[in-house]
């Protein structure tokens, strides 16, 4: 063999080397990304969830990679619009386990939606983390699917206690036709003889209906100690507006659908005095030095509003919840699904936005009633009753 | 008596609006023979276009009222010129869908103008609501009242004592023989395609103070408006003012009487049943006599 012939071979040979390295580096680097979803309701009528709550997830995962990431892998994520579409839900969740191949996935914003994917997720065994409100999510419990928003057994709990405390035993219900209110008003029938409350008259309206001023009166004819309003935006102002109108007596309450201050800018003077069950959010300047989540609410708060502008949501806060359960799960678990699935198991106090929230395998949205307190309007902002 | 006096009220108050939308299908099917499907939708640019005249830019209400049906009448003209009256071979079926297509397209509109969320308005005057029997009857439903007994004796003048107006009816009985009298049909039809969004506009603003206004709220106020004007006999005026007050005090007694979750049904049943008994209406206009 002549020098020359010997000398390229090894040149060729080192090429090989060298290219086998680059190889293998960028695609190590690639893996050491940790991938995860997120489905949001980012457009269409859900929008006033999905669109914080895709800032949200943004602004936390930028916080963990801020911080050098987990176990020093830095966070990816991709996220697609459901448009609160169960079909296009399902698209995106396919999307994200075939294509994306992502370790978790976050979302969807809304009941509906997280129902029809989580045959999906269950399947291809990967965990989700629901942002939607549904008890039925979460009971019975699903392997492979948690949720960090409240539930309205939860709220109707809250509030039914507050009634409670007040003295009141007789109540008129008002619930929007559509899936919030079809929930609300199964919650308020099943647990009112738990309260010793009863229901004297249970009426509903539409949710683009313009005027409540016949179910209202059909309440009042009751006489009932208290009016409670089940619905989301705007059918509820035009109810209290009309409860207004009527001249009607009794005190008037709301459900956590309309904590936001757009209720207060829609019904005027008419929302002065309503009572309604609301994450602590809402009033986190207000509450106590001890309470324990009153330091993380505050720093979500200020790092919205400085990051995105604008008055913060109630609702964002159930994906910056979702994202750091899943970064506190992802520690240690080396990229694996089902160590990731047990770990979020195994969460404990855990304090987030929402609540404090303890998982266990019988419990998949680990929040308790202490999640809600009850507020009362007054001269246009929020007093914390509880 | 009190509670059926109160469903009474707020059947009357409902059925008033429900009447001018009526009015505004009736018109124009009566000098076009076409069901504009976007009517609903100047009812959302008659309400949003008042939030933003009154309570944005602060103008008095009387004149923002005007300016505001003005704007809906505007863009009523431009749909015409623009929409319908290019279109090539103008097939029934063809103008509903260009309606149809109309409405999403000035949904669209309204969400990017007025983004997803509702509004509310003060009502027209802050008097406080007058107690009748136990009842309350609110300042804006006399005002709505007042409003749509105005327009309908106004459109009855029109029709029976102008030139315009008979001219209109003219047209509406054969475009023809109306054309060949030297009657501008062209010109008629985009007047009764104006008159008929403003009056879409008119509901709108009524509608504005009682209600909340959102880019999405124009669909159902639409259907309710098209049930009303088939239901007292699409075509008539008297017909389309009827059947607005009969669907607006049967969908509240409905309420208060039957079952608040079958509010819509009981107001839909009806409509078959009359539909059943009566085919072209309570006020039969038949093939001749429109308007």
């Amino acid at each position: 063999m002549s020098t020359q012939k010997l000398t390229k071979n090894v040149v060729l040979l080192l090429c090989v080397i060298f290219t086998i390295c680059l190889l293998v580096s960028s695609w190590a680097q690639a893996a050491s990304a940790y991938k995860i979803g997120g489905i949001f309701a980012v457009t269409g009528p859900a929008s006033f969830l999905g669109d914080p709550e895709k800032k949200s997830m943004e602004m936390a995962v930028k916080a963990i990679n801020d911080r050098g990431g987990i176990d020093g892998h830095l966070l990816e994520t991709v996220i697609y619009d459901t448009e609160a579409d169960p079909t296009k839900g399902v698209m995106a969740v396919n999307k994200l386990i075939n294509k994306d191949k992502v370790l978790a996935i976050i979302g969807p914003s809304t009941t509906p939606t997280t129902l029809a994917v989580i045959n999906f997720v269950e399947r291809a065994r990967i965990p989700l983390i629901s942002c939607a409100a549904g008890i039925q999510i979460t009971q019975p419990v699903k392997e492979w699917v948690f949720k960090t928003a409240q539930s309205d057994v939860l709220a109707v709990a809250s509030l039914y206690s507050h009634l409670k405390a007040a003295g009141i035993q007789k109540i008129g219900i008002l619930t929007v036709s559509n899936a919030f209110g079809e929930s609300g008003k199964h919650q308020l029938e099943a647990q009112a003889c738990n309260f010793g409350i009863e229901i004297a008259q249970a009426e509903s309206f539409g949710a683009k209906d313009t005027d409540m001023t016949p179910q209202l009166t059909k309440i009042r004819k009751v006489s009932p100690q208290a009016v409670v309003c089940w619905g989301t935006n705007p059918g509820p102002a035009v109810v209290a507006k009309n409860v207004k109108q009527l001249k009607m007596k009794m005190p008037l309450f709301m459900s956590h659908g309309v904590a936001s201050p757009k209720f207060i800018d829609l019904a005027g003077d008419a929302a002065d005095g309503i009572c309604l069950p609301s994450g602590k959010i809402l009033v986190a300047g207000l509450l106590p030095a001890d309470d324990l989540q009153k330091e993380v609410l505050i720093q979500y708060i200020d790092q919205f509003e400085s990051q995105y502008g604008g008055k913060v949501s109630g609702f964002g806060g159930y994906a910056f919840d979702a994202v750091n359960i899943l970064a506190e799960a992802l520690k240690g678990s080396g990229g694996n699904r089902a160590l990731i699935r047990t770990a979020i198991e195994k969460i404990q106090n855990h304090i987030g936005v929402s609540g404090i929230f303890n998982f266990s395998a019988a419990e998949h949205n680990g929040l308790g009633p202490d999640a809600f307190v009850v507020v009362k309007i007054k001269n246009n902002t929020w007093e914390l009753l509880r | 008596m009190q509670e059926f006096l109160q469903y009474l009220f707020s059947g009357i108050t409902n059925g008033a609006i429900y009447a001018v939308i009526a009015v505004g299908f009736s018109m124009l099917y009566s000098s076009t023979e076409l069901i504009n499907f976007a009517h609903g939708e100047f009812v959302m640019l008659g309400a949003l276009t008042l939030v933003t005249l009154w309570s944005g830019l602060h103008l008095p209400l009387v004149l923002a009222f005007i300016v505001t049906v003005g704007i809906v009448s505007f863009v009523g003209f431009v749909f015409e010129r623009v929409a319908v009256r290019t279109v090539k071979k103008p097939d029934h079926i063809v103008l509903v869908i260009i309606t149809v297509g109309a409405s999403i397209f000035l949904r669209g509109i309204g969400m990017l103008l007025w983004g997803k969320d509702a509004y509310s308005l003060p009502g027209f005057s802050d008097h406080q609501p007058l107690d009748i029997g136990g009842a309350t009857l609110l300042p804006q439903s006399i005002w709505i009242m007042a409003i749509v007994g105005a327009m309908v004796l106004g459109l009855y003048y029109f029709f029976n004592r102008t030139l315009t107006g008979k001219a209109m009816r003219a047209c509406a009985i054969s475009k023809r023989a109306a054309w060949i009298t030297g009657i501008p049909a062209g010109k008629m039809v985009l007047l009764a395609f104006m008159m008929s969004t403003g009056m879409g506009g008119v509901a709108g603003v009524m509608i504005a103070p009682i209600t909340m206004s959102s880019y999405d709220m124009g669909t159902i106020l639409g259907l309710k408006g098209f049930c009303a004007a088939m239901l007292g006999g699409i075509g008539s005026l008297w017909g389309a003012v009827i059947g607005g007050f009969l669907l607006g005090i049967s969908e509240a007694m409905g309420v208060g009487l039957i079952s608040s979750s079958l509010k819509d049904a009981i107001a839909f049943v009806l409509l078959l049943a009359v539909l059943y008994v009566r085919p072209g209406g309570i006020v039969n206009a038949g093939d001749v006599q429109r308007f």
